[in-house]
C-alpha cells in the first residue's frame, strides 16, 4: 500500500509548509507499516477530530473518521471504543481542543484508561481563529486577544497526562518524522490511553521550529527508562513549556505502563451484541 | 370501600418512600389499580417527606387532596396534613413522638424492645394500616417479603406488633379485595428504562441528576439481567459524547438527565443534527431556572426541548403522559431514532419520572425496527447519499465500508464543503428530512381523546398532567385531547380530534403556558389556560375547582 492511497479527494488547505503535513505523512506511514506487518486491521481504523488546524486531518485520511466537536474528541472515542472494543480510534486534537476547551475529557479518558490513541497537534496558538494565546502559549504570548502578552503560565501537558494516569505519555516534535512515526507506531499498539503530545510549530502564527530543533533530544538516545513513573516526572520539569535559552526538550516515550483498560473492566470480555432481552422477571418483581 | 388514599409522612431518612411504596404494593395484591406521589426536600436527613399512595377500582393516574389515612412518624406530618384527613378517616401516628387524635401506637418502643433500628417504624405502620382497613396480616407478610431483604423476620414481628394493635380500631374504614389479579408498580423512569431495553439499547450513559437519576439507578442494578452496559462519564457532555460515538459505531445508545443536564449537552445535539446520529435523549424537567427546585416538578422545558441548539435540523420531542407511555414512547424514541437517522428526545418531568403506576402493558409490545442499511458494494458506501426522503443507507466502522461523520457542512461523501452550491445541498437534505418526518407524524396516531367526545368544551394537555385532567375530564363529562408527540406537531389530527370544541382550556404545569402557545403557533387558539407553578403537580380535587371556574358554555 502506498501513502497516495490513504489519501481522500478532499482539497489539502492546511497552509504551504505547515507541520501539520508531517504528522499526517507519520501517522500514515505508521498505519501502513502496522498494516504490513499485520498488526492493524485498516478496516478496523477509525480517525477523530476535534475543530483546529489539526482537524483537517479526518477529511484528509481515506478511513473511518469522526469530524467531531472543539475540545470533545476523547468522549466520542471513548464511546467508539466501549461500543466496539475491536476497532483502532485515534484521536487528534489541537492544543485548544485537548487542553482548554475539552480538557476535563482529556484527563478523564486517562484516568479511566480507555484504550485510545490522543495525538494532540500542540502549536501553541489558536491558529485557525487567527492566534490567541492556548493553555500552552508562554507567559507573555502577544496574540490577537493579548496585545499586551498573557498573563498566564503555559500547562506542562506531560505532568498533566502522567499525574492523571495516563499509561502511555510521549512528546514528539513534528520536525523529527522518523522519530515521530515510531512513537505513532509505538502508541497505536498500547493497550490503554496512549497520549502524545506534538510540538507543531505554526508558520503563520507561532513559529517554533527552529527553537524546537535547537533544543529537542531524544529519550531513546539517552537510556530512559519508560517504566520508571519518578524519573517520567523529573525528566517531564525539565521545560515547562516556556522559552528559556538553555531548555532541554527531551521527546520520545516518558512513560509506558500497562493496566486494565476501561472497556476491559466495564465489557468484562463480553461484546454489546443484538438481541432484545425478556423483562417479564422484572415486571413480576414489581407486583 | 372501592377507593382509598394514605400519607405517609416523615423526616428524610426514615424510608418514606419504602413505607409508601411497601403501602402500594399492598393495595396491589388487594386488586386495586394505584397511584403514587412522592414528596421529598433536596436534602438527605431531616426536613419532611411525604408518599400519598392512592389506591382504586378504577384505572387513576393522579392522585386527590383529601386522604382516609394519615400515617405521622413525627409531628410535623400531623401538622402539614390533618387538614387532609376525611370525614371518617384517622390518623395513625407513633405515640412515642408524636401528640394527635387518632390511633396512637407506641411505635418507637415497639421496634426498641425488639432492638431494632428506628426505620423499622414503616414496618409497625404497615401493620397497623392493614389492621384498621381489616386487610388479612397474611398479605402484609407477602409484601414485607417481597420488598425488605434484611431483617425480615424482625420486621414481620414488628409488623404483627402494629396489626395486633389496631386490630380493635373502631374505624369505618374497612378495604374490600377485589377480583383483579396485582400488575406490576413502576414508576415512569423504570418504564422508561424498560422501554429503551425492549427497543435494542445497548448503552446508557447518564451523569446524576434528579429526577432522571432514577433510569440510571435501574438500568445500573439490572445491567447484567439485560445484557446492557451502564456507565457514568465525567460530565453530561462527556455522555452525550460516549453515546454519539456508539451510535456512529452501530450500538443503540441513550442519555437521560434533567434540564440543567440537558443544557449542557446541547453543543453535541447539534451534532446529531448535523452528523445525522441516532440518539435518544430522556429530559426529566423539574421547576424553575437554573437549580431551581431540585426534587419538584414542572412543564417548563418544552420549548427548550424543542428548539435547543443552534443551526437547524430535524428532531421529535416526545411526551408520554403515564407509566404505559412512558414505556412504548421510550421504545418508539429508540425505534424513530434510528429509523429517520435524528435525536429524539423523550420529555418527562419529575411528576411523571418518580410516579408510582399501575401497569398494564405488554413487555413485548416494544421491540427494534430494522433501520436503512446499506446493503450494497463497501467501496460505494457515501454516508450521507442523497436521497429523496434525506434518509441515507447506514454502515458502521469495521465493516469495510469507509464511514465518515462530520460536525461541518460535508458532502455525500462527509467531506467538509464550503462553496455555496454544496452547503446548500446539505441543507436541502434536512430539509428534505423535516418533511419526512412531518410526513410521517401525519400518517401515524400520535393524540389520544378521552372523556365525552362530543363535548364543545375541550382540555388540552401533555405530558404528566395528563393524570389529573383525565380524571377531570372524565369526570366533568368534557372531552381531554392529549398529544404524545409534540414536534413536529401533529396538527391535522390534532384539528380531527377537536372538531365540534367551541372551548378550548389548556391545562399545564409551568408558568405561560407554552404548549398553549404551540397550540397557537399551529393555528389551533386556545380560550383558557389553567396554569401551575409552585412546583407541585395539580391534584385531582383543586383542578376540578378550576376546571369548572373556566368553563363558559
Amino acid at each position: 500500500m502506498r501513502l497516495e492511497d490513504l489519501n481522500t479527494y478532499a482539497e489539502v488547505t492546511w497552509c504551504p509548509g505547515c507541520s501539520n503535513f508531517l504528522i499526517d505523512r507519520a501517522i500514515k506511514e505508521a498505519l501502513i507499516e502496522l498494516s504490513e506487518e499485520q498488526k492493524i486491521d485498516l478496516n478496523k481504523v477509525v480517525v477523530l477530530s476535534g475543530i483546529g488546524c489539526h482537524a483537517k486531518i479526518s477529511d484528509y485520511i481515506n478511513l473511518c473518521s469522526f469530524y467531531s466537536l472543539h475540545g470533545r474528541v476523547p468522549s466520542v472515542a471513548s464511546g467508539i471504543k466501549l461500543a466496539n472494543p475491536e476497532l483502532v480510534v485515534i484521536g487528534f486534537a489541537g492544543d485548544g481542543d485537548a487542553y482548554a476547551e475539552g480538557l476535563d475529557h482529556l484527563i478523564f479518558a486517562a484516568k479511566r484508561n480507555s484504550d485510545i490513541t490522543m495525538i494532540i497537534h500542540n502549536n501553541r496558538v489558536f491558529a485557525l481563529t487567527t492566534g490567541q494565546f492556548t493553555p500552552t502559549s508562554p507567559v507573555g504570548f502577544r496574540g490577537r486577544s493579548t496585545p499586551m502578552g498573557a498573563p498566564e503560565e503555559p500547562f506542562n501537558p506531560i505532568l498533566l497526562m502522567l499525574a492523571s494516569g495516563a499509561t502511555f505519555v510521549a512528546r514528539c516534535f513534528a520536525g523529527n518524522l522518523g522519530h515521530m512515526k515510531e512513537v505513532f507506531k509505538r502508541a497505536l499498539l498500547h493497550r490503554g490511553f496512549a497520549f502524545i503530545d506534538v510540538l507543531q510549530p505554526c508558520l503563520s502564527f507561532y513559529d517554533l521550529f527552529d527553537f524546537y530543533r535547537e533544543h529537542v533530544y531524544e529519550l531513546e538516545s539517552v537510556d530512559h527508562d519508560p517504566s520508571d513513573f519518578s524519573r517520567a516526572i523529573e525528566v517531564a520539569r525539565e521545560w515547562n513549556y516556556e522559552g528559556e535559552d538553555d531548555a532541554r526538550i527531551a521527546i520520545g516515550i516518558f512513560y509506558e505502563t500497562r493496566k486494565p483498560t476501561y472497556e476491559e473492566l466495564v465489557l468484562k470480555g463480553r461484546k454489546i451484541e443484538g438481541g432484545v432481552p425478556p423483562i417479564e422477571e422484572l415486571l413480576e418483581e414489581k407486583k | 370501600m372501592r377507593e382509598i388514599s394514605v400519607l405517609v409522612g416523615g423526616a428524610a431518612g426514615e424510608g418514606i418512600r419504602q413505607a409508601g411504596n411497601a403501602i402500594a404494593r399492598l393495595f396491589n395484591r388487594l386488586g386495586y389499580n394505584v397511584f403514587v406521589y412522592e414528596d421529598y426536600q433536596s436534602l438527605i436527613r431531616g426536613g419532611h417527606n411525604f408518599s400519598l399512595v392512592r389506591a382504586s377500582e378504577a384505572q387513576i393516574l393522579a392522585h386527590r387532596d383529601e386522604v382516609d389515612v394519615l400515617i405521622a412518624l413525627n409531628q410535623e406530618t400531623v401538622g402539614r396534613h390533618s387538614w387532609r384527613v376525611s370525614r371518617d378517616g384517622i390518623i395513625i401516628y407513633d405515640s412515642d413522638r408524636v401528640t394527635s387524635d387518632g390511633l396512637g401506637i407506641d411505635m418507637s418502643k415497639i421496634v426498641r424492645n425488639l432492638g431494632l433500628p428506628s426505620i423499622v417504624r414503616n414496618s409497625v405502620a404497615l401493620g397497623a394500616l392493614a389492621g384498621v382497613l381489616g386487610i388479612d396480616f397474611r398479605i402484609v407478610e407477602d409484601v414485607i417479603r417481597s420488598t425488605i431483604q434484611k431483617l425480615v423476620e424482625a420486621n414481620l414481628a414488628a409488623a404483627r406488633e402494629g396489626f395486633r394493635r389496631a386490630s380493635n380500631s373502631t374505624a369505618k374504614l374497612k378495604l374490600s379485595p377485589l377480583p383483579a389479579e396485582p400488575k406490576p408498580l413502576l414508576t415512569g423512569n423504570e418504564a422508561i428504562a424498560l422501554g429503551l431495553v425492549r427497543a435494542g439499547m445497548k448503552l446508557y450513559v447518564a451523569y446524576p441528576m434528579t429526577p432522571a437519576s432514577n433510569i440510571l439507578h435501574y438500568l445500573a442494578a439490572n445491567a447484567d439481567k439485560l445484557g446492557i452496559i451502564v456507565v457514568q462519564p465525567e460530565n453530561e457532555i462527556a455522555v452525550i459524547g460516549f453515546a454519539e460515538g456508539a451510535a456512529y459505531a452501530g450500538v443503540r445508545a441513550a442519555v437521560g438527565t434533567s434540564g440543567g443536564g440537558f443544557a449542557l449537552m446541547v453543543e453535541h445535539l447539534s451534532l446529531a443534527g448535523q452528523a445525522e446520529l441516532p440518539i435518544v435523549i430522556v429530559l426529566c424537567s423539574r421547576p424553575a431556572p437554573a437549580t431551581g427546585v431540585p426534587t419538584y416538578t414542572e412543564q417548563g422545558d418544552l420549548f427548550f426541548a424543542m428548539f435547543a441548539g443552534h443551526g437547524d435540523f430535524p428532531r421529535l420531542v416526545l411526551a408520554p403522559g403515564d407509566a404505559d407511555e412512558a414505556f412504548l414512547l421510550a421504545g418508539e424514541a429508540m425505534n424513530l431514532a434510528w429509523e429517520f437517522q435524528v435525536p429524539v428526545i423523550l420529555l418527562a418531568d419529575k411528576h411523571l419520572s418518580e410516579s408510582t403506576f399501575s401497569t398494564g402493558f405488554d413487555g413485548n409490545s416494544v421491540t427494534p425496527r430494522k433501520p436503512r442499511l446499506w446493503e450494497g458494494d463497501p467501496k460505494e458506501y457515501r454516508r450521507y447519499k442523497l436521497t429523496e426522503d434525506g434518509i441515507s443507507p447506514l454502515a458502521f466502522p469495521g465493516s469495510g465500508c469507509i464511514v465518515k461523520a462530520n460536525s461541518y457542512e460535508h458532502d455525500e461523501y462527509g467531506i467538509t464543503v464550503e462553496d455555496a452550491e454544496k452547503v446548500r445541498l446539505g441543507y436541502e437534505k434536512r430539509l428534505r428530512k423535516f418533511r419526512t418526518l412531518e410526513r410521517f407524524v401525519n400518517s401515524t396516531s400520535w393524540v389520544k381523546v378521552y372523556g365525552n367526545e362530543d363535548s364543545e368544551v375541550a382540555l388540552i394537555t401533555w405530558g404528566s398532567t395528563k393524570g389529573a385532567v383525565k380524571e377531570v375530564g372524565e369526570r366533568l363529562g368534557l372531552r381531554v385531547v392529549q398529544p404524545l408527540c409534540l414536534l413536529p406537531f401533529p396538527r391535522e389530527e390534532m384539528l380531527r380530534c377537536l372538531k365540534g370544541v367551541e372551548q378550548v382550556i389548556c391545562v399545564e404545569v409551568n408558568l405561560r403556558g407554552q404548549l398553549a402557545s404551540w397550540l397557537g403557533y399551529n393555528g389551533i387558539s386556545v380560550d383558557e389556560r389553567i396554569l401551575k407553578y409552585d412546583g407541585r403537580p395539580f391534584t385531582v380535587d383543586e383542578l376540578e375547582k378550576l376546571v369548572k371556574g373556566a368553563i363558559k358554555l
